[in-house]
């Protein structure tokens, strides 16, 4: 309480330079527990991914009706060579998670990517020409928005033929929207201001501008909602796929898995719960993460 | 007022021609001949293919064709059922009441138990309460609801043996469809034992319907509520030495609910979305299940003229809901 405690402001004195843009970020991320806790569960989701063929016990599609319906390995007539049991077929439950990793991030990151790259081009486009233009893509927008999402996703499968890829690209239109407005608003917010005027000042074409000095700048809210969009992609193709428009069996995606399991619900609790149980946890992460990067990033929540 | 109805009704007209033009073009999207699509796989007489053809305009150009289709669509004719020959319009509202109780149901339990929920975890931020509050709702808000449904199937149904697996009802009771609500039919024909057969059916899929509205409202609720909280007129009102009871359900709730009445009124699509799942996992026998069906049936007008039924009721519901809200928050009329 004394001379010790005196000195310590010192080495609290603000630094000459303000702290890297990313470390800054880091501080306010790292001190949401949640958030780290999202991006754990999201980094061990991916190795299982890349390391499924090292790590998964079994073959995802060898079958062996001798092993049907076999239990998890804590219960009575389980073994640990199938720690969470196998399904009708007799294939290994836990493989089949594994390479059904692959799948819900492969879906989940190719449908926010090209959502992303279609609604920011579209965004900036109707920030930057307003007028007719604006007004044919925002509202083209609003209709994809007022009908029910997974609707919508049902009908473009039903005319497209069940399948992943029609799944991904009817999830892919289904998220537009959000990117769209969001592209849009930050380009009107971005334009009205000094560095965009001094650009076009000096001679920026519209394509620089649009690209090279706006887009830069209205990356956060974007970002944010790639992470949240990812998870609705994984729920909406996994309930695609539940509904048997999606990833067609024997692929291990998990909703398709639910789909074939469903039946033997009453007679084997594994076969449902543990599918499910990925797809929630894996989605949990990415809102997690999303909520995460939003308070870290928005800049009328810090300090 | 009126300019700002006017302004907002007629803001449904593209979004009603969208809804159309998607309708008409499903059918002429998917890979094959229109008539025989619309006919189904057992094929066609080629005298009845030209009938049908000059019937629904196909020789036509694409424009006088849509022409047709929506001067059908405005009349009340949304074809009929490959498989049953009903029109569909009539499919369509025989099955709605179904999808309506059940949504019903769904948003009232999810109001009954977020809104207190999102209140109480507001009054007593970072409690316990607070965080199992937010906790269980971000989980509720990630959850794969037709896996849900089948989680609660195996506790309820199978365990425990408490609730029904699947359906509306009973099959011993036969109820004369009243309103088609089965809840208030099933009192009105005086049958109480029906009248429980039909609350036990109702419980899984309100819960499970209920799951994503109930944690959006919980954290909506919870966040309007902490926002209201901060203000000056919530200080005035602690100084004046008012209840905390009082200050809490007068003065900050009424203030709070009008973002969350937005919400709700922005969950009546995800509710509808959340119902095509619902209705397979349980085999209830509403517009959801139909839908599903119809595509696996490759029955396309009931897709065609389901899909638009779907969207002008999602579509007037949230003209309602802004209407509402224009009238209750005098801000949102008078900007633009």
């Amino acid at each position: 309480m004394t001379t010790e405690t005196m000195e310590a402001p010192a080495v609290a004195v603000p630094t000459a330079t303000p702290p890297h843009p990313l470390r800054e970020f880091w501080g306010y991320f790292s001190a949401n527990h949640g958030a780290v806790a999202g991006l754990v569960i999201i980094v061990a989701v991916v190795l299982v991914a890349l390391l499924a063929p090292v790590i998964a016990p079994h073959d995802p599609n060898l079958t062996n009706t001798a092993i049907a319906l076999q239990p998890p390995f804590w219960q009575a007539g389980g073994s640990i060579s199938y720690p969470l049991g196998t399904d009708p077929i007799g294939r290994d439950i836990l493989s089949r998670l594994i390479y059904g990793a692959q799948l819900s991030l492969l879906i989940g990151i190719a449908v926010v990517t090209l959502s992303i790259v279609i609604g920011t081009v579209l965004g900036l486009v109707a920030g930057f020409f307003r007028g007719l233009t604006e007004i044919f893509i925002m509202r083209l927008m609003d209709i994809v928005l007022t009908l029910p999402s997974l609707l919508l996703a049902i009908v473009i499968v039903a005319v497209l033929g069940p399948g992943l890829m029609n799944a991904m690209l009817a999830v892919a239109l289904v998220i537009l929207p959000h990117y769209v407005r969001l592209a849009r608003a930050a380009v009107i917010t971005e334009t009205s201001k000094d560095y965009v005027m001094a650009a076009r000042v000096s001679g920026a074409g519209t394509t620089r501008l649009m690209f090279k000095e706006v887009l830069p700048n209205c990356t956060a809210p974007l970002i944010v909602q790639a992470s949240l969009g990812i998870s609705t992609a994984i729920l909406d193709a996994a309930a695609l796929g539940f509904l048997g428009l999606g990833a067609q069996p024997p692929s291990p995606e998990w909703g398709t898995m639910l789909a074939d399991a469903r039946e033997f619900v009453l007679r084997a609790w594994w076969v449902v719960t543990f599918p499910g149980l990925a797809i929630l946890v894996t989605v949990l992460a990415f809102n997690l993460l999303g909520d995460g990067l939003r308070d870290a990033l928005d800049p009328k929540l810090k300090r | 007022m009126l300019r700002f109805i006017f302004t907002r009704v007629s803001l449904i007209i593209p979004t009603f021609i969208g809804i159309t033009l998607l309708a008409f073009f499903l059918i002429r999207l998917v890979p094959g001949d229109p008539i025989e699509t619309l006919a189904g796989e057992r094929g066609i007489d080629p005298a009845r293919h030209e009938q049908l053809r000059k019937e629904y305009g196909f020789d036509q150009p694409i424009l006088v064709q849509y022409g047709i289709y929506l001067s059908r669509v405005l009349q009340g004719d949304l074809g009929k059922s490959m498989i049953t020959q009903e029109p569909v319009l009539n499919e369509f509202s025989s099955l709605f009441p179904a999808t309506i109780e059940l949504a019903l149901c769904a948003i009232l339990f999810a109001l009954i138990i977020g809104l207190p929920a999102g209140i109480i975890a507001a009054i007593r931020r970072n409690s316990i309460f607070d965080h199992g509050v937010m906790g269980v709702s971000l989980a509720g808000y990630s959850m794969p609801i037709f896996w849900w449904g089948l989680i609660l199937i195996l506790l309820f149904s199978v365990q425990f043996d408490l609730t029904p697996v699947s359906g509306r009802i009973d099959v011993l009771y036969y109820i004369e469809p009243i309103t088609g609500f089965l809840l208030i039919d099933t009192l009105l024909s005086d049958e109480v034992d029906a009248f429980w057969s039909a609350v036990q059916h109702l419980i899984l899929p309100t819960i499970v319907l209920g799951t994503v509205p109930l944690a959006v409202i919980a954290r909506m609720t919870r966040s309007a509520m902490l926002e209201v909280l901060g203000e000056d007129y919530i200080r005035t009102a602690k100084a004046k030495g008012l209840s905390r009871f009082r200050i809490v359900a007068l003065h900050a709730l009424r203030n709070a609910l009008i973002p969350v009445v937005t919400v709700i009124g922005l969950q009546i699509g995800v509710l509808f979305t959340g119902a095509i799942l619902t209705e397979t996992i349980f085999s209830w026998p509403g517009v959801g299940k139909w839908l599903i069906d119809a595509i696996f049936r490759r029955d396309y007008p009931v897709l065609q003229g389901g899909a638009l039924l779907l969207g002008v009721v999602v579509m007037s519901v949230n003209l309602l809901v802004d209407l509402a809200y224009g009238l209750i928050n005098p801000r949102i009329r008078h900007t633009r």
